[in-house]
């Protein structure tokens, strides 16, 4: 084929090119276009060299882009010339890896293919893909009785099945899986050598005959006998939890028209009254669940498949115990062949909940995960394939007709986020205490953690430290700069204060935050960054959480926040919203307050946290917009005292009447910085809880009067200071109300709006934030 | 100023400025005395300044303090407390009626304790310029069994025991300060501890012993971990917690485990004689409520591990500086 006018490339692309079935579509692609040469996978990507004519050369280099597989993410192909060697076939050839000399080299030792050594350094590294719902090839054959994969729960193909939760190590091979374990049968090796089937270099592929084996385990640990599927259908029709272990760790289900069953849950899980998700067989009776606009359906029914919060039917067949309080409720669609056959069987939404006690991590090995839901669950669906990585149910919501990830887990970890400055030194950035992430981040690509949870707990903190390694590993990064939040207590912070022989950079926590979606926009600032969450430690020693901020990914300036309050019993009263009410009410009453039902309702400890606040007894002060929300909570009478993070201000949120069109007004205090006087709002809540109006009136101009004032106040920084862009960020802005009004408010004074779609606004994106902050530092 | 609240932030002054300033062989930032060895025999010297507000509270007064804080700390050393002298550091104008009051309870605690006060020194500092009275008192022991104390000879697989039900003493100074309206039928827990800790001592092989003071058990749990290189793990139901301290802590938004104590202390013991380790300290009246509130593990070495009553596993981390939320 090497004829007269043949040239020969080396390619290399970079990406998301391993495990999505890359290096087959490159053989049909050469085949295609008649070009002659070998493709293969080593830590930095894919490797290439191909040999042909001029044209074909460039039509194989297009597409190599323009077609890539579904699940690729190509981020640069980069082509050079090289000697035509005169080959005649294109051939897969071994993955090659490191070697300690900075080379990379073939398992054997052997150079291949005539291709020299090249340096690390020249390289980024290769993504390890997210897991992907099952694709509807794969789906037909587990319902088709001829085909040799009928109901089999494991069945997958080069495009879809798991991948970071399988995956021990690069490059991407099944050897560097945990389906080492299982040895390929005749049939299933003949499909993973033929250039022209769909499991051609699928590394996970399998079959009934020499596959992971499904069991069903009774509260005892014994095998039951019989269909596992069928046994578990049973379990669940009769009311019974049964933990599954699906793709990222165990879950637990029941029914979701079982209100006994769920109830269960609830109480073996301790899980009070935080919404849980339901799997729906399929997106038609997904309908019958919750509202789908064409976005919302988009990203259900996409290979993601997250849970995606949408707006609950009245008629919804789900126990009230589903989703208590809730406006929106979670659903997400089967993501493996398991979650499809037992969803048709069933035929009936089925509530599906990370297999954990609240607030512990995911439970994902198996001993560990028997021993810990001993107790929850009545039997177990379990198979012989490990998880390497555990990984939660991703949650997203719609902000208009765009998606807004909420918890970024199975997926869409470990897809890397892109950004266009590239970071000088290979960095670590720890992350928060609370949903915690972490980020590793080398060349433009930072690597964003799955969702691993709340560091208070030491199973959490030691997943933690386990995913850093694991990370570290798979992308071939070596910290040498470690970026974290300036709160010494957190754990992340006391993490990062270990890890020796790095450069420390604290980062403030809603710099962090604002940090994170200019990087997500590929935006350097200045812009003026709104930052509204919790609760993140300023430079001053107190809380802060309802802050405007100069900043760009050096530094930044607070130019404005929220006024400040006592929190009266420190993080007693962020479980106890009324107590906010308190200390707020005290503060814009004083001595003459109006005798509301919430300070009726705590009548007895009423007057000791009102002196504790203004005593200052374990009463820190804070600027926290979550705060606000709590405290106007509890004033309208929705909550006074939470059972999960964020519930008062979401029952809140859940409660605004939309025909509503009043907002309680706030006025701006002139100073360095400017202040937002909320309690001008605190004191309109109780005016009108005084007059009788109604919680979703009382919310509704909350809502519409909070938004009113942070346009304002951003009128004013960008007078003072030329700026047109704005960032919104922080936990708070999950709330697509107070998003929308902010949002729509801005755009009329005619800012450039930026806000978060892929990376959550919440902690669980603060870790890029720091990356891109401290890399940002180590570059000057 | 967050360097007075007992946890990591003191430590890191200690470790800082002194450590380095002083340099010496006996001297341990984390041990409460030094021991010293005269050839003739071994003596055990310690010192503390003690500031307190208000200086008389319900079961005290910062005489009481002095006294027994110095003496727990040669206890929990393993000596027998003897001699200690008194410094008073006093306002201008400070009443002498109060001062006749503390040096009664002082007096009357050295009694209690068998000791004697035999030297001091007063000096008087300009109005604004001290908060009241402040007293330091320094203790010699001596120390007659043949054993060694500390962290370095703690193992796995030992026992923790708590002495008694934790966090009166800094409950009942907080309420009387704050001005809260909490009517608590809660006194402070100052005591003596010499006698208690000579039962256990004479009871079972003991590994080490801190009074829980500053910074509470959680702290003293903190130290034993990271001073050892162990895990330490608590179930969270065992630590002992009058109704009314966890009432308080509650409304308070406190953790009992970091509050002060001025009559408890920490003992790691051979995990065999646990029991009758509980069973001597209980005879005493200050061990009454004693108990064993967990076990020393091999690791993660350098933690607290706390049980939960939920059947979860929280880390009990040595606090920086005054408590802030990591919660959001
Ligand atoms: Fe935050
Ligand atoms: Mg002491
Ligand atoms: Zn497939
Ligand atoms: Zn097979």
């Amino acid at each position: 084929m090497s004829g007269t006018g043949a040239r020969r490339i080396r390619v290399r692309v970079e990406g998301l090119v391993q495990g999505v079935g890359f290096r087959p579509f490159v053989c049909g692609l050469a085949g295609a276009h008649g070009v002659s040469g070998f493709v293969g996978n080593d830590p930095g990507g894919v490797f290439i060299e191909a040999e042909g004519e001029s044209a074909r050369l460039e039509a194989f280099t297009a597409g190599l882009t323009a077609q890539a597989p579904p699940l690729a993410l190509v981020e640069r192909v980069s082509v050079e010339p090289v000697e035509p060697v005169g080959e005649s076939d294109f051939r897969i050839v071994p993955s090659r890896r490191a070697t300690g000399d900075g080379t990379w080299r073939a398992p054997g030792g052997d150079l291949l293919g005539g291709a020299r050594a090249f340096s690390v350094g020249d390289l980024s590294v290769a993504s390890v893909s997210p897991d992907a719902g099952t694709c509807a090839a794969c789906l037909r054959e587990s319902r088709d009785p001829g085909d040799r994969r009928y109901r089999y729960p494991f069945a997958n193909c080069t495009g879809c099945g798991p991948r970071f939760t399988i995956v021990t190590g690069v490059p991407y091979d099944r050897c560097a899986t945990t389906m080492a374990d299982f040895e390929m049968c005749g049939a299933c090796a003949r499909e993973y050598g033929d250039p022209g089937d769909r499991r051609f270099h699928a590394q996970p592929v399998c079959c009934p005959a020499c596959g992971p084996v499904l069991r069903a385990l009774g509260a005892d640990g014994r095998v039951e006998a019989g269909d596992p599927v069928e046994t578990a259908a049973r379990w669940l029709e009769a009311g019974r939890v049964v933990a599954i272990k699906g793709l990222g760790g165990y879950h637990l289900a029941v029914l979701a028209a079982d209100g006994p069953a769920v109830a269960a849950l609830r109480a073996r899980k301790r899980r009070e009254s935080r919404p849980f998700a339901v799997l729906a067989p399929d997106a038609a009776a997904a309908r019958t669940l919750v509202h789908l606009d064409p976005a919302a359906e988009r990203l259900l029914t996409g290979t993601r498949r997250p849970i995606v919060l949408a707006p609950r039917r009245g008629d919804a067949p789900v126990a009230d115990a589903v989703a208590p309080g809730a406006r929106d409720l979670g659903v997400m669609l089967p993501y493996t062949p398991l979650h499809h056959l037992l969803a048709d069987r069933l035929a009936a939404p089925y509530v599906l909940t990370s297999g954990n006690l609240t607030d512990e991590p995911i439970a994902y090995r198996d001993e560990e995960a028997l021993r810990r839901l001993a107790g929850v669950a009545d039997g177990f669906l379990v198979h012989d394939r490990r998880i390497e990585a555990p990984a939660d149910d991703s949650l997203v919501r719609v902000f208009r007709g765009r998606e807004l990830v909420l918890r970024r887990s199975r997926g869409y970890a470990p897809a890397p986020v892109g950004v266009p400055w590239p970071f000088p030194r290979p960095v670590l950035a720890c992350g928060a205490q609370l949903k915690n992430t972490f980020c590793v981040a080398r060349g433009t690509q930072a690597f964003l953690s799955q969702h691993l949870g709340d560091l208070e707990s030491h199973e959490t903190l030691r997943c933690f430290a386990e995913s850093v390694e694991h990370f570290c590993r798979l992308f071939g990064v070596r910290p040498a700069v470690v970026a974290h939040d300036l709160h010494p207590e957190y754990l992340s912070t006391a993490y990062a204060r270990d890890r020796e022989g790095v450069d420390l950079i604290g980062v403030q926590h809603h710099h962090a935050h604002v940090a994170s979606c200019l990087a997500e926009h590929g935006h350097g600032g200045p812009v003026i960054g709104v930052a509204f969450d919790g609760l993140g430690l300023g430079e001053d020693g107190t809380l802060w959480g309802g802050e405007v901020l100069v900043a760009d990914l050096v530094s930044y300036r607070r130019v404005a926040h929220l006024e400040t309050v006592p929190m009266p019993g420190g993080a007693a009263a962020v479980r106890q919203p009324w107590r906010m009410a308190a200390a707020w009410l005290d503060r814009v009453h004083g001595d003459a307050p109006p005798c509301l039902p919430v300070a009726e309702r705590h009548r007895e400890q009423w007057p000791v946290v009102v002196r504790m606040a203004r005593t200052g007894l374990n009463s820190p002060l804070t600027s926290s917009a979550g705060r606000l929300f709590d405290a106007v909570a509890a004033v309208a009478g929705v909550r006074d005292v939470i059972s999960y993070e964020g519930q008062a201000a979401a029952e809140l949120e859940a409660r605004v009447d939309p025909g509503e069109q009043g907002a309680y007004p706030a006025r701006l205090i002139e100073g360095e910085p400017l202040v937002i006087a909320a309690g001008d709002l605190v004191r309109a809540a109780a005016e009108d809880v005084a007059a009788g109006t109604d919680a979703g009136r009382i919310a509704a101009r909350f809502h519409r009067g909070l938004a009113a004032a942070v346009v304002r106040a951003v009128r004013v920084v960008g007078e003072g200071t030329g700026l047109r862009t704005v960032a919104l960020s922080g936990g708070v802005f999950q709330n697509t109300v107070l998003l929308e009004a902010v949002v729509s408010g801005l755009e009329r004074e005619r800012f450039q709006v930026l806000v978060h779609s892929r990376v959550p606004p919440g902690d669980g994106g603060i870790a890029l934030g720091q990356a891109v902050v401290a890399a940002a530092n180590d570059r000057r | 100023l967050a360097h007075g609240a007992g946890g990591k932030a003191s430590r890191t002054l200690i470790e800082a400025v002194f450590v380095d300033a002083f340099r010496s062989p006996e001297l341990q930032p984390l041990d409460d005395g030094a021991t010293l060895d005269l050839g003739t025999g071994r003596l055990v010297l310690t010192t503390d300044a003690y500031v307190v507000s208000p200086l008389f509270f319900p079961g005290g007064d910062i005489g009481d303090l002095a006294v027994n804080g110095t003496v727990n700390d040669l206890a929990v050393c393993g000596a027998r407390p003897m001699y200690l002298s008194a410094a008073f550091v006093l306002e201008e104008g400070f009443p002498i009626a109060d001062l006749r009051r503390i040096a009664a309870s002082m007096a009357a605690a050295a009694g209690r304790a068998g000791v004697r006060v035999v030297t001091g020194d007063t000096k008087v500092v300009q109005r604004g310029k001290a908060d009241g009275c402040y007293v330091t008192t320094a203790g010699v022991g001596a120390l007659e069994r043949p054993i060694t104390l500390g962290e370095s000879q703690v193992r796995p697989g030992d026992a923790v025991i708590v002495s008694g039900p934790i966090g009166e003493h800094g409950i009942t100074v907080m309420i009387a300060r704050g001005d809260l309206d909490i009517e608590a039928d809660l006194t402070s827990d100052t005591a003596p501890l010499h006698d208690a800790v000579a039962a256990l001592l004479d009871a079972v092989p003991v590994r080490m012993m801190r009074d829980a003071t500053r910074g509470g058990v959680a702290t003293v749990l903190n130290e034993i971990a990271r001073g050892a290189g162990v895990a330490v793990t608590v179930d969270e139901r065992a630590v002992p917690v009058r109704p009314v301290v966890s009432g308080a802590c509650e409304l308070l938004g406190l953790d009992p485990l970091y509050v002060a104590c001025e009559g408890r202390f920490v003992a790691v013991v051979d995990g065999d004689h646990a029991e009758a380790a509980v069973a001597a300290l209980r005879r005493h009246p200050v061990g009454e409520g004693a108990a064993v509130v967990g076990s020393i593990e091999p690791g993660p070495p350098g933690m607290v591990l706390l049980n939960t009553a939920f059947g979860g596993t929280r880390i009990v981390d040595l606090l920086v500086g005054d408590p802030l939320p990591r919660i959001c």
